[in-house]
């Protein structure tokens, strides 16, 4: 609960800061558009860590949700 | 000269450049990624653990460009796995026999070692389809469907987000829901919880399983996963992330093939009621868990080289808390290769009913598991990748990992000899893979 305080704290902070950002412009966004720029520049080496750690570890998520089941844990 | 009518608005810009700059359509002069409506990316991956399980795991996934924006992905994967696995029990001065899931076989594990079950195999197929759709200049839709089968184990899921684009495409924010349906056969049937294992049977407790498991019936766990998420672009080099994400995990959690010694005060192991010479008991996990965790992304690029830094914050209802640092820097070697060295760390707590073993005559708790995947535990990774445009097609990248995995081999709860024996012994594990992208 104490968690979930604190992110309802932050997400408004989050946005604000991000509101008050100068503005990228659409035409300044070649490095942005960058395969290497993406959130998930490989996703399926981001699948299969996520794959590797979901089996070996007791935490998994935060980066998505969806996928397969899966009877490793 | 007759020109072919280009699938998509972004084709046809492409095609009036062409035109404008004087290049052939055949030979655009704009990124190749832009005009392709086939992308495949796919890998191979070896990971395998000093002295215990071994996977390689192939992965295909197909991108198909349908119109502007709008893709479907088609994603299959198999995954081989073989080894030895640790089935709970502490090492002991005399040797060790354990019946295997089947009831069928069995396993001696010598004195002073660690046991472990090496009759672990199995393979998993699973199939993802994935369809994302703009629904309007700032709305997008993704959704997805999901199965994978294994022998004692079947997986049905289905998943939507939404972004919706803002302050001019400069902050998204993301919406996500999953469920997931799926069905525990363990091999032997279920086994009931905190019961003595005996040695020829795995006690089957639990109605409708099937004698080799995977068939019909079993126990089923309905998975439910919620993530909210804002994604901020902070300058033309800079994007971050922060996501807050829910889940439930209700049904059978408990793993069928985990046991717990039962040893006496003085660390040796207590004798068998039935037909075992030694006591060992069925794991027990909670049939319900309430998982939250917050995660943080920002990426950066310098002149070419690009750093990527996440960290996630993870709690559960089983007390389980944890964090994550992931930190990756994509050195460019030049236009067309790259190096990028990778450091990952974890640290778990561990959860409230993780036991190293239970202590006869103590009374039974109500939930117990021996599993060193819910107990404290640190997990290191250090790897490389080194990758290569070969054209404006096709690129291939390779990687090496290192993952050590650490906890408290000895326990303040150790008693007698269990003092002398490592409780917790560190799994050691290398990662190998292969990629290859091609656009066509």
């Amino acid at each position: 609960m104490r968690h979930l305080l604190l992110w309802v704290l932050l997400l408004p902070i989050f946005c604000l800061s991000a509101c008050s950002l100068e503005r990228v412009k659409p035409w300044e966004r070649d490095l942005l558009a960058e395969q290497k720029m993406q959130l998930t520049p490989d996703p399926i080496e981001s699948a299969l860590d996520e794959h590797i750690y979901f089996s070996k570890e007791a935490s998994s998520g935060g980066a998505g949700v969806g996928g397969g089941g899966c009877g490793c844990n | 000269m007759q020109l072919k009518k280009p699938k998509t608005i972004r084709g046809a810009l492409a095609t009036a450049t062409c035109a404008l700059l004087g290049t052939h359509v055949t030979q655009p002069a704009v990124a190749a990624s832009t005009l392709s409506d086939w992308n495949m990316n796919s890998a191979v991956l070896f990971y395998s653990e000093q002295d215990r399980v071994t996977a390689i795991e192939p992965v295909v996934n197909v991108r198909h460009a349908l119109g502007d924006d709008e893709f479907v992905d088609y994603k299959f994967v198999v995954d081989v796995l073989s080894g030895a696995s640790p089935n709970g029990a502490v090492p002991s001065d005399v040797p060790q026999t354990f019946s295997g899931p089947s009831g069928q076989s069995s396993y001696t594990v010598g004195a002073n070692k660690t046991p472990l079950d090496p009759t672990f195999e199995d393979t998993r197929l699973a199939a993802n389809v994935l369809w994302e759709k703009p629904r309007s200049r700032n709305l997008k839709t993704l959704l997805g469907a999901s199965f994978s089968t294994e022998t004692d184990y079947l997986s049905f899921g289905g998943s939507a987000s939404m972004t919706y684009d803002m302050n001019n495409k400069n902050t998204t924010l993301t919406a996500s829901a999953a469920l997931n349906l799926d069905t525990v056969s363990p091999i032997g049937g279920a086994p009931q919880a905190l019961s003595e294992v005996s040695s020829t049977s795995t006690g089957g407790e639990s109605e409708g399983e099937g004698e080799g498991g995977g068939g019909g019936g079993g126990e089923t766990k309905t998975v439910t996963d919620l993530l909210f998420g804002v994604t901020q672009i902070l300058s033309r080099q800079t994007l971050t992330q922060l996501n807050y994400s829910v889940g439930n995990s209700n049904g059978y959690l408990t793993d069928p093939y985990k046991l717990l010694s039962v040893v006496q005060a003085d660390g040796s192991l207590a004798s068998g009621t039935g037909s075992n010479p030694y006591k060992y008991l069925y794991e027990k996990r909670p049939d319900t868990r309430t998982r939250q965790s917050l995660y943080w992304k920002i990426n950066h690029q310098f002149t070419d080289d690009v750093v990527y830094l996440t960290y996630r914050y993870y709690w559960d209802d089983w007390d389980v808390k944890s964090h994550t640092v992931d930190l990756r820097y994509r050195y460019q070697l030049g236009k067309h290769r790259y190096l990028q060295p990778h450091a990952r760390f974890y640290r778990q707590t561990a959860a409230n009913f993780y036991r190293y073993f239970l202590v006869d005559g103590e009374p039974l708790p109500q939930y117990a598991s021996a599993d060193y995947r819910l107990g404290d535990l640190t997990t290191t990774t250090f790897g490389l990748l080194y990758g290569v445009d070969i054209d404006k097609y096709s690129n291939f990248n390779f990687r090496v990992e290192a993952m050590k995995q650490s906890g408290d081999s000895h326990p303040a709860q150790a008693v007698g000899k269990l003092q002398n024996y490592d409780l917790f012994p560190s799994v050691n594990a290398i990662i190998l893979q292969a990629s290859y992208n091609y656009k066509f």
